[in-house]
């Protein structure tokens, strides 16, 4: 797993991971958006493009993340998700409780 | 069959999960299937890493081949405690983001990704056997 950020737009840090979020991988993904929160920053958009696998250890670090993210009035977006990703995400309802979008582009016009 | 025993501890997630995704490989299973297969696998070594050697180090074993109706059977078995996955009830899906419970999702994933899943408890070891179509 890698992750890039790759700018902050609207208010929002742009970050790209890639690679696999597995049961080992997680608690690093983690640790990297509570940094970024503890630095004051309560809003994100994930591009997922270049994830090519997540497990329910990277869906709990997620929920984890927004729940913090709730409680600040922030918010996590998440974008480009392939479609091994994206059939992790509907099987296991996350889709309907974590913002998806198509492109960063799309993540950004919905941010206030 | 094909057969691998290591120690189960997360350490061992890579190995284990790349020996039987090298046997869907080989078996001809399609990237796709080899990514849910992953997870599957992936799902089931964690629980045993978390619950089955809650005191002692312990082992945990994968075997991996095709059954007689050409879908790919995965069992791994572990000498720890007794522990079913499949008695676990399914999470809550419906709740919203503050009330959704962290964690529970792992054996739903499994059950939603294969064809057939069975454990049994057999000579002080947990079998979970699973199979997935081609």
């Amino acid at each position: 797993m890698e992750i890039v950020n790759t700018g902050k737009e609207k208010n929002a840090v742009l970050l790209a991971v890639k690679g696999r979020i597995d049961a080992l991988s997680a608690p690093e993904f983690e640790k990297e958006l509570v940094e970024w929160i503890e630095k004051g920053e309560t809003n994100f958009i994930i591009d997922l493009g270049d994830l090519d696998y997540i497990s329910s250890a990277g869906l709990r670090s997620i929920l984890a993340t927004a729940k913090k993210l709730k409680a600040n009035e922030g918010q996590i977006l998440l974008s480009s998700l392939k479609d091994a990703v994206k059939e992790v995400f509907e099987i296991s309802g996350f889709s309907s409780i974590i913002p998806i979008y198509e492109s960063v582009e799309t993540a950004l016009a919905q941010m206030q | 069959m094909l057969t691998t025993k290591l120690p189960a501890t997360i350490e061992h997630l890579k190995k284990l999960v790349e020996f039987i995704s090298g046997c869907a490989r080989e078996k001809g299973f399609t990237d796709k299937r080899i990514r849910e297969i992953e997870l599957a696998t992936e799902e089931a070594l964690v629980n045993i890493f978390s619950y089955a050697y809650p005191e002692k180090a312990g082992n945990v074993e994968v075997t991996c081949d095709l059954d007689v109706n050409d879908r790919l059977k995965v069992e791994i078995l572990d000498s720890g405690v007794l522990f079913n996955p499949l008695s676990l009830s399914d999470p809550d899906l419906t709740t919203d983001v503050a009330n959704r419970k962290i964690g529970g999702l792992g054996v739903f994933l499994i059950r939603k990704i294969v064809d057939d899943i069975q454990y049994r408890r057999d000579d002080d070891r947990n079998i979970l056997t699973f199979r997935i179509l081609r």
